[in-house]
């Protein structure tokens, strides 16, 4: 049997990490904009610059506490690891937000859906300090 | 979701009636990009002439530009208002995470006016503008404990911007900056005290939009361009590496780092306090203002030692850079990078500008040495060389505005030597303090015509490297008209607004390109245009102000002290401001007295 190898976001050294936030607006940039609206990670100091910074990405649990908590099936598991998002589904509950226990999931106001990782490593491509790097789950 | 063409908003707000309003100035983002371009537009718009500067009246101004929020290193806000130390046109430059927050609120530009009874702190998002009691925050010592109580306060972590006043703001010293993100400022000509009358302690503001822009697919291909050019080619390697202070070595190997009030160009303590061995013994962590990938922040690590308990030590996290080193460790003699540092973290807590407080306090020195004043004008504290504890107690003092000395002292080194005497020493250009180079007449012509009076104005300072370099000579004509373009260029920068470490990348045929995946189409030569014309509003808003170029003091102290370009000499001097004043004059048509 073929075992299909899922991928995901791994912060390798958050210590490397200097808060540039390249890795949020490539996110957005995926849909060709600029901004921040619909990045699906996060970097922020654990209390100012001094204190270094933490980033926040879905790191594809293998047991998500999102799809538990998700009532309409709209976040579903993805084999390996990590979730899948069907926006028909979606109700806007914000379940998922409050439910992901390390806060990788964030609210695109614009749609007024969750935004999730899809584990594509554009953002890797643009960490210029190799944070975040892209692994097999 | 906002347009990226129609960068437009710009939001007022009135302190002394608490309420805001935001009008669609499109008009003005169209014609001057945003930044220095749309606040000069807006400053004259708001103050009036012969406007104290720090009546209720008087305008705070904020702009971001076309390129904040969509390109790496657009991570710059401007702040204009009518400066409180040259009594004229006020300009100041921040990073950190102020000019992505304003733009990725939707704004364009702020406009503050009037006062507050009570003092008050803003919070600015895409929902409005709340007006906060900020009284328990006023008189704190510490301007850092300011910027910690909001941060667990309000919301908006990771993408907001706090900028705040520390005392010296409160107290309204003429040099009192705003720091934002505990690390930058808008640092040079008194932005803190036009704050301070204002009863503003500070303003949070944070915002999520995304902008779509005309050619989704050209913007992504600029963008990679811009990217690899940033991290992947040695251009900015320098500044990440090491910082500015990498400057500290090579000026002072060529006699060009000012010390003891530039009764000197060269500083005993450079290797001590070089980028190379800051790094080495303090470097604690390296940050970035939003959207740049180069993060030149360099955050030294010192340890300092409880004296009233034995083995026990605090970690104060204090951030240095070229310019800060010069003014309160080269300037003061202060060879120590721990006495450095610690006299760093008091500047920074207590608000004030670091480069005009080293200015300040160099030439305080110098008159106490020659004599001018004694123990009696300084409150018994001997301000000598090196003295990093004496200068502590004086920064106290001046931030505190205790005592006619300080409070002199407090208003800047062109007006306390008016009263003291010492004017020959007294390195203010302007009325703006001296930078830290001392490399030829086109540094000092640099700082005499710069709109602000400052080094990044034109970079002359670069114009005399270069020259050395090449081993050439040029008349200060020549010199003059390389300022000139210089400053021309960036004001076009600063418009955008673009980090000025990134001028190299952003050629005007790059940011032609920039701007056109965003709907705006103006070629190089548009560009450079524009540029003149912005300087030219500056110059109009300082004419109207009173300035001239015939009244610019010269301090006598440049023309002692040889540069590696020989004696800078008065006439020289004279010679090329009448050059700069004539290629303003032949391009401006109007305006001029």
């Amino acid at each position: 049997m073929e075992i299909k190898m899922v991928k995901r976001i791994a912060v390798v050294d958050v210590d490397l990490c200097v808060g540039c936030q390249s890795c949020m607006f490539a996110c957005n940039r995926r849909f060709g904009e600029a901004g921040l609206a619909r990045t699906a990670i996060f970097v922020q100091s654990t209390g100012g610059f001094e204190h270094g910074f933490a980033v926040k990405v879905c790191r594809a649990c293998r047991e998500p506490p999102c799809v538990k908590v998700c009532p309409t099936g709209a976040l579903t598991k993805r084999e390996g690891g990590g979730v899948r998002l069907d926006y028909r589904k979606c109700i806007s509950c914000g379940n998922c937000v409050s439910g992901c226990t390390i806060g990788a999931i964030f609210w695109d106001e614009v749609l007024d859906k969750p935004t999730v990782c899809t584990y594509c490593g554009y953002c890797v491509s643009y960490c210029p300090y190799g944070v975040i790097k892209l692994e097999e789950v | 979701m906002t347009e990226a063409s129609v960068l437009s908003k710009v939001l007022y707000v009135d302190l002394s009636n608490k309420r805001y309003w935001i009008k669609d100035r499109g008009d003005l983002f169209k014609e001057r990009l945003g930044g220095t371009g749309a606040a000069i537009r807006l400053l004259k718009e708001e103050c009036r002439e012969g406007t104290d500067p720090l009546a209720p009246e008087s305008p705070i101004i904020l702009c971001v530009g076309y390129l904040n929020g969509i390109f790496p290193l657009a991570s710059k806000t401007v702040a204009m208002f009518k400066s409180p130390l040259t009594k004229n046109l006020g300009e100041s430059h921040a990073g950190g995470r102020c000019g992505v927050a304003m733009r990725m609120a939707g704004l364009g530009g702020i406009v503050i006016k009037g006062k507050s009874e009570i003092p008050v702190y803003l919070v600015v998002n895409d929902e409005g503008v709340r007006f906060k009691d900020a009284s328990a925050l006023w008189g704190m010592s510490s301007s850092s404990t300011v910027g910690r109580i909001i941060r667990e306060r309000e919301a908006g972590a990771g993408i907001r911007a706090i900028m705040r006043i520390g005392r010296a703001g409160e107290n309204l010293v003429s040099y009192a900056g705003v720091i934002t993100e505990t690390f930058r400022h808008f640092g040079r000509l008194g932005l803190g005290a036009v704050f301070g009358s204002k009863k503003l302690k500070a303003i949070v503001i944070h915002g999520r939009t995304s902008l779509t822009l005309r050619d989704a697919r050209g913007y992504r291909e600029v963008y990679e361009e811009l990217f690899r050019s940033f991290t992947k080619t040695s251009l900015m390697k320098k500044y990440h590496e090491l910082g500015t202070p990498m400057n500290v070595l090579p000026l002072n190997a060529a006699n060009s780092l000012p010390s003891r009030n530039l009764q000197r160009a060269t500083f005993e303590g450079a290797s001590a306090l070089s980028g190379e061995a800051m790094s080495e013994k303090y470097l604690g962590r390296r940050a970035a203002c939003a959207h740049c990938p180069v993060s030149c922040i360099h955050i030294a690590a010192l340890r300092v030692p409880y004296e009233s308990e034995p083995h026990f030590y605090k970690t104060k996290m204090i951030s240095y850079d070229y310019e800060p080193i010069y003014a309160l460790a080269s300037m003061l003699d202060i060879r120590s990078p721990e006495g450095f540092l610690q006299l760093m973290d008091r500047v920074e807590e207590l608000g004030l500008d670091a480069m005009s407080t080293g200015v300040v306090l160099a030439w305080a020195t110098e008159c106490m040495e020659k004599g001018i004043v004694g123990p009696e004008e300084t409150g018994g504290i001997v301000l000598s060389w090196g003295d990093y504890k004496a200068y502590i107690e004086a920064v106290e003092r001046i931030a505190g505005v205790k005592g006619e000395f300080y409070e002199a002292l407090g208003k800047g080194v062109e007006y306390a030597s008016s009263i003291y005497g010492g004017e020959e020493f007294a390195l203010a250009f302007g009325g703006n303090e001296m930078p830290g180079y001392h490399c030829g007449l086109a540094t000092h012509l640099g700082f005499l015509v710069g709109a602000r009076h400052s080094h990044l104005d034109n970079a002359g300072y670069a114009i005399d490297q270069k020259l050395s370099a090449e081993g050439r000579r040029a008349e200060p004509s020549e010199l003059a008209r390389m300022i000139f373009e210089e400053e021309c260029w960036r004001q076009v920068l600063s418009s955008l607004v673009v980090c000025f470490f990134a001028r190299g990348v952003y050629t005007p045929e790059v940011v032609s390109r920039c701007l056109s995946v965003t709907g705006i189409n103006l070629n190089p030569e548009d560009l450079k245009k524009m540029g003149e014309e912005i300087l030219r509003e500056k110059y109009e808003f300082k004419f109207r102000e009173g300035f001239s170029f015939d009244r610019l003091r010269v301090p006598k102290r440049v023309t002692e002290i040889p540069t590696p370009r020989g004696f800078v000499t008065e006439r020289d001097l004279r010679e090329g401001i009448k050059s700069f004043e004539g290629l303003l004059k032949r391009r401006i048509s109007a305006g001029m007295p």
